[in-house]
């Protein structure tokens, strides 16, 4: 419960309408960059921040994002120094973070020595693209026992009877994709998505509702506001450090509500 | 609870939530198919009249003297339309296809024959198609890209990640989470979520029925042992359920051996020691990775072998030891393929060649009132670039010179 607890608590502030949610890579272009990356982001307000721990085979992402993941193995990342990271990050900043990663990188660890680690650093959720409720029996339960919340995604696709079936496993909040594809393309924000974002709300039974996938902009974010509780900056950060470096990483957070 | 797309541990569907309810629809329509033996025999007769099933069984008498062993039966994969085993896979799913109304065909290919035969039956079937290939892949099965692109499809060089099969899959569900409401992703291989393991195996049980009767009617007897080329492992399991029943014939699957297995530069999972159980698109199976779950480089001379992953379904019978697997190095693979065209007038693809490699190591040690069959799951045309290149043939090198400077001039 403790990831929705600090969800509700920053909520409940007056002047917070919406919360922001950023993503890095981790090792991408360097864990030190990743540390002035994040200490900006800190700095803005970011109430999330999910880090991706590489994984060769990035499924669910986009050409930026698979680029990034590959960029970090080929520069030798190692899911221990990933670990160590997130360890220094958790004791530094009282921002929530969470992992994102593919199964594999738990289920080559030991799924429970995952938990453990994780608990131990002070990760409050998981986010893993490519585990559906019906798989990883272990998983499921050891979420509970370790009190990391598990982040299941709704996507454009879904019935509502299948968010209310996601929704059973689910903690912490929802994670819903704005749209069909990939992460890091432009979204369009029309009245299927509104109609989409009416259903997730019917769905989540009563969990916060984030939305990722092609959000770059404060226009994006004030559309978002009312609509959504988190609004999720996932591409847009990687592209701004590549373009311009981290140090325009605060004022574009800044600048989004 | 019993779950579903398992063979003992391995298998699933370990699928982004976006497919779930494509999957869904897939599951309802294949397991329709499934029950319905007017689709079974729209298949068959689709694959006698447009390929050329059955197949032949062909007696290799000129090697079974060679070896003084057993008796040497070869499977024709060769001979379906497009050259490969690849074509059964694909026309069974293009009748599923049109049973679920799409109008696109996605692909991923390696050595380029399932994404000949999947561009053949789009055309065919009047369907849109893309390919997503490997960039290595593609630059060493040039002929394949040709036509596939002749063929009337798109072919997209992947180069993210190894560039090779697997990344080819990778970009293919990227594709397929984009454009799911009108597009079917033919998977190639029996491997990937479920159902396409069992799917893929049902289309390709075809040729094990087929090599069942022809060795009895032929030999009068079933065979001691079969090979067949393991990549993902289609061809294998296509043949292998033949004969699964019958325990007395010993099923053999051939690896990648690469530069050696223990160079760590092959592509054998369960051949080698260097494999390892994880997680990875889409399905639970033994794969080359590292101690962080990261996938290994792969290396094969044979583009439709050099896979980190393996069929969930020969994992399994890898685990209850009803499978046997070796490996073939890059190196004999070239030797048993000029035995087998200098001896028998046929020419394998590298692929293929790995099963032959295999075989002829062990005919020897068999009777000659006893028989073997080898898969020879495609044909070498597409192979001649790298043979050639192997060969180090001063007449291919000529010409290609002279092609050159035509095209340069």
């Amino acid at each position: 419960m403790q990831l929705e607890e600090s969800i509700r608590h920053e909520l409940a502030r007056p002047e917070k309408d919406i919360l922001l949610m950023t993503h890095i890579v981790l090792g991408y272009p360097s864990l030190e960059v990743n540390r002035q990356v994040i200490s900006q982001m800190v700095a803005n307000g970011v109430e999330l921040i999910e880090m991706q721990i590489p994984f060769s085979e990035p499924m669910a992402d986009g050409p930026t994002i698979v680029r990034a993941n590959q960029e970090a193995l080929a520069a030798g990342t190692t899911v221990a120094a990933c670990l160590e990271f997130a360890e220094e990050m958790c004791r530094t900043h009282k921002t929530s973070f969470l992992f994102m990663t593919y199964y594999n990188i738990l289920y080559k660890f030991g799924i429970e020595e995952f938990f453990k680690k994780a608990r131990q650093i002070g990760i409050k959720g998981f986010i893993i693209p490519d585990l559906p409720p019906e798989e990883g029996e272990d998983f499921w339960r050891l979420a509970g026992e370790y009190d990391i919340a598990p982040i299941l995604i709704y996507a454009p696709t879904s019935t509502e009877a299948r968010m209310q079936e996601l929704a059973k496993s689910a903690q912490g909040f929802i994670y819903c994709v704005a749209r069909k594809g990939v992460t890091g393309q432009q979204t369009d924000f029309d009245n299927d998505f509104e109609s989409y974002m009416a259903r997730c709300r019917r769905g989540a039974t009563g969990l916060p509702l984030a939305v990722g996938f092609g959000i770059s902009s404060r226009a994006d974010i004030a559309y978002l506001t009312g609509k959504a509780d988190i609004g999720v900056i996932g591409t847009a950060t990687i592209n701004l450090v590549d373009k311009e470096g981290p140090e325009a990483v605060g004022p574009f957070i800044a600048g989004l509500r | 609870m019993q779950k579903t797309g398992y063979y003992g541990q391995w298998g699933g569907a370990y699928i982004p939530e976006i497919l779930f309810e494509t999957f869904q629809e897939l599951n309802a329509a294949f397991a329709a198919a499934k029950a319905d033996p007017a689709f079974w025999q729209e298949y068959v007769g689709l694959m006698a009249t447009y390929s050329c099933r059955p197949t032949p069984l062909t007696h290799a008498a000129n090697l079974s003297e060679h070896f003084g062993g057993a008796q040497i039966y070869i499977k024709r994969e060769d001979l379906n339309h497009t050259g490969a085993h690849k074509a059964n896979n694909v026309m069974g799913q293009g009748l599923l296809v049109k049973r679920m109304g799409k109008k696109r065909v996605i692909a991923e290919t390696g050595a380029g024959q399932h994404g000949v035969a999947t561009a053949t039956m789009a055309a065919k079937f009047g369907l849109e198609c893309t390919i997503y290939m490997g960039e290595e892949d593609v630059m060493r099965q040039r002929p394949n890209v040709f036509w596939m692109e002749k063929l009337g499809a798109t072919v997209v060089p992947v180069t993210s990640g190894s560039k090779t099969l697997k990344d080819a899959i990778n970009e293919a569900f990227r594709d397929w989470v984009t454009r799911m409401d009108d597009t079917h992703y033919v998977m190639g291989t029996v491997c990937g979520p479920h159902p396409f393991p069992e799917m893929v195996a049902w289309f390709q049980s075809i040729i094990g029925q087929e090599a069942h009767e022809q060795i009895n009617k032929q030999f009068g007897a079933l065979p001691a042992r079969v090979y067949a080329c393991v990549g993902g492992g289609s061809n294998a399991m296509g043949i292998f359920q033949g004969f699964l029943e019958h325990p007395e014939v010993e099923l053999i699957g051939v690896e990648a051996g690469g530069h050696g297995v223990d160079t760590g530069q092959h592509a054998a999972r369960l051949a080698s020691k260097d494999a390892s159980a994880g997680v990875a698109q889409g399905y639970h199976t033994m794969f080359l990775q590292n101690n962080d779950g990261q996938m290994m480089d792969t290396h094969s001379v044979a583009a439709g072998l050099d896979y980190i992953g393996v069929s969930p379904i020969l994992a399994d019978l890898w685990e209850q030891g009803r499978v046997r697997f070796a490996a073939a190095t890059d190196q004999e693979v070239m030797a048993a393929l000029e035995l087998t065209m200098k001896r028998e007038g046929i020419i394998p693809a590298l692929e293929s060649s790995h099963a032959f490699v295999q075989a002829y190591k062990e005919a020897g040690t068999l009777r000659p009132d006893q028989a073997i069959i080898v898969n020879m799951s495609g044909r070498g045309d597409k192979d001649i670039f790298t043979v050639a290149h192997a060969f180090d043939d001063p007449s291919w090198k000529e010409f290609i010179r002279k092609k050159g400077a035509e095209y340069a001039a």
